[in-house]
Formats: structure tokens, sequence, C-alpha cells
């Protein structure tokens, strides 16, 4: 890494540029699993992140000790440790929310994104980097699976975090193909919105490139 | 429906790993560009599906259980897994060099695979639900087995529909995943007419 990314790149990169789930497309088992309700989302998506923020600075800090060679291994023991914590504080304190994300619970160990932050970016930087990259991204990955959530259930329950709003609801939301039209149709929109930016941006660009040539 | 008939319908058909249960998508949408490498992968996951079952049910009711460390399931599980992974591709190039050949990247992809991790999860949890041990280690093994062919159908049929698509004119922003996923819908619409059975 040539420079030391900053703070808005980092917050950036992890919410919007870099979005682990609409625009990496990682971390795609819990966010079809559980967007059912805006809460299973919401819950999913702490627990991700403790882990996430918790394991990128455990590995930052050993970057220089762990041998290249042995790095994936030494990584998932890493995240696996911080997985089996986060199991028991939500068994223990929030037995609602261990109920609701069941299964995918002790699978945040196989999450990529987690794996992947740490592969991509807390290997290489310094801790208080990889501590915020850590919170960012597991704030796009929070973000992105409550709003999915919230319009599933919205859709598909009449509801929202478990408060009826009406009568009226489309089953298919509810079920699993409802998860992946949702899933689909907010990866086409994403794409299309930055597609959108991303031609605006280079377009003004190109203005400014061509007023200073004129100027010259 | 009861007994070994119902483990397996449910493995392949109503409770399918990828289109119901949500296991081992990053595959799914990774590895279904083309039949053959879809192939490929569904049976590198059938495989390890099977031996992880059949080692880690036995570490959990044998060893963790009489211990009390059932809270280490998951770090002994993700190791025994790519251990697993791990030797199966050193005894595959030794005697079977053909199949290692064919698998290739697929089967050190296969650890970070959250359908492996889950089905060895969700067989614990179905003894945890039950009090007792609902599934015997065969019917352990015969899930892992099911459930690893009902992922390879899964897989091998989306690839079959996305070489298909990929000649289509879409509009740019459905190109990619959006449209495997809602062609992956379409899918999971067909798989739940099994869920009545």
């Amino acid at each position: 890494m040539s420079k030391k990314p900053t703070f808005k790149e980092i917050a950036l990169d992890g919410v919007l540029r870099q979005n682990p789930v609409l625009k990496l497309v990682l971390g795609t088992c819990p966010t079809l699993g559980l967007t059912t309700a805006a809460i299973s989302g919401l819950g999913m998506g702490a627990a991700a992140t403790f882990v996430l923020i918790c394991s990128n600075i455990l590995i930052s800090l050993l970057r220089n000790v762990i041998p290249d060679k042995v790095r994936i291994p030494c990584f998932i023991v890493i995240i696996a440790t911080f997985t089996t914590v986060v199991r028991g504080l939500l068994e223990a304190f929030l037995p609602d929310i261990y109920d609701v994300l069941g299964t995918f619970l002790p699978l945040i160990v196989v999450n990529c994104v987690i794996l992947g932050r740490a592969e991509s970016f807390a290997s290489k930087n310094p801790v208080g980097s990889s501590a915020l990259d850590g919170l960012f991204m597991g704030l796009g990955f929070t973000l992105a699976l409550t709003l999915m959530g919230i319009v599933r259930e919205v859709l598909g329950a009449g509801a929202i975090f478990g408060t009826a709003l009406w009568n009226f609801k489309i089953e298919f939301f509810a079920k699993p193909a409802g998860a992946f039209f949702t899933y689909g149709l907010f990866i086409a929109v994403f794409t299309l919105v930055s597609n959108a930016l991303e031609a605006k941006k280079s377009k003004k660009k190109a203005v400014v490139a061509e007023t200073a040539e004129e100027g010259a | 429906m009861e007994g070994i008939l119902g483990i397996i319908v449910a493995a392949l058909f109503s409770q399918n790993f990828i289109l119901v249960k949500f296991l081992g998508i990053c595959p799914f949408l990774g590895v279904s560009k083309k039949t053959d490498s879809a192939l490929s992968m569904g049976i590198a996951v059938t495989l390890v599906m099977v031996i992880t079952c059949a080692v880690t049910y036995p570490i959990y009711v044998y060893i963790l259980t009489p211990l009390g460390l059932q809270y280490l399931e998951i770090i002994v599980f993700i190791l025994v897994i790519a251990s697993l992974v791990q030797m199966m591709e050193m005894i595959l190039k030794k005697f079977s060099p053909g199949l290692y050949s064919a698998l290739g990247i697929y089967l050190p992809l296969v650890t970070t695979n959250c359908a492996i991790l889950g089905v060895a999860e969700l067989v614990i949890a179905a003894g945890k639900e039950a009090g007792t041990w609902a599934y015997t280690y065969g019917n352990a093994v015969l899930y892992g087995l099911f459930a690893g062919i009902g992922f390879t159908i899964a897989i091998v049929l989306l690839s079959g529909l996305r070489e298909k698509t990929d000649k289509l004119n879409l509009p740019k922003c459905l190109k990619g995943f959006p449209i495997t996923m809602i062609i992956a819908c379409f899918m999971a619409m067909a798989f739940s007419v099994f869920s009545g059975l």
C-alpha cells in the first residue's frame, strides 16, 4: 500500500464504494438467510461487526509476527475465537437474537467479508486504521442487511421491526425466492446509482481538464 | 415421511442447502458460469461434506461432550475441516491425479464454504434440539452425502441457465449478479413446491 488511507477514504469505502454486500457481493449467505425481518438483519450485522473489529485489531497487531505461509489458518483461528465469544455473549444476554440467528451465528467464521478484510486490509495496515476499517465495513454490511430486512418485512409481513403496519402482505417476499429477488434488485439499483454518480464525476473531471487545457 | 427416505428428500429438495437454507451461496454465484466447473465444484463439496459429517459427529459426541467442551465446537470444526481438505488434496494428488486436476482450485475453496461448516452444525443442532442424538451416525453421513448432491443439482442447473442468459441483451445494471439472483429466485420458487411433500 503506497500511502496510509485517510479516515474519509476508509469510511466511504466501507459504507459505499466497497460495500461488502452490494458492491463486492461477499457474505451472501446471511444476507439472504437473515433478511426476512429487519431485526434479524440488524442482529447479524451487529454480531459480524463485533467479530470484524476485534479480528481486524488482533490481526493487525500480529501482522509482523504471523509467518506469511500459515497466515490463513491463523486468521481463521482468530476469527473462530471471536465468533465463539460473540456466540456465548448472545446466548447469555440476548437469547431472543441468539435464537433468530440460529445456524448463521457459528457461520460468521466462514463469512468471506471478515476473512477478506483480514487478508486485504488488516494484515497490511496499522491498528488504528484496521479498527476503523472493521467498523465501517461492518456498518456497510449492517446497513445493507437492515435495509433489505426492512423492505422484506414491510412487503412480506406488513410490519417493521416487529410492529404491524397494515394487513397487506405479499408472502413472496418472506419466502426464499423473495430473498434472491430482493437481493438482485438491491444490487441492480446500487449499480445503477453508483454508475450514474461515477459518470457525473468523470464528466466533471473532463470539464475541469478541458478548462485547464484551454487556460494553458 | 420418516426415516431414511425423509432425510434424503429433505436434503435433496425441500431443505435444499442453496435454495432453501441459503448455505454455500458464494460458490453458487462464483463458480456457476460454466457447467463443467459447476459440476467439479459440486463433486468437491459433496466429497468434503460426507467426510466432514463422518468426522465431526464422533468428535462432538464422543470427545467434546464428555469433556464438557461444547463451546469449542466452532474452533474445532473449522480446524478439522481445513485439515481434512488439505489431507484430501494430498491423497487425491497421489492416488488420483485425474480427479485432482479436474477439481483443481475448487478443493481449497471448499474450506471457506459455509455449506460445509453448516452441515456439521445442523447435524449437531438437530441432536441438541431433540435432546437425544436425532441423527444416528449412519444417518448423519447420509445427510451429508445427499445435502452435497442437492448442492450439486442446484449449482449445475444454475450454470446451465447462466450459459443461456449470458447471450441475452440485458440492461447494464442487471448484468452479472442481479440477473443471476433473479434466476435463482425462479429456481427457489420451483424448489419450494417440494416443501409440500
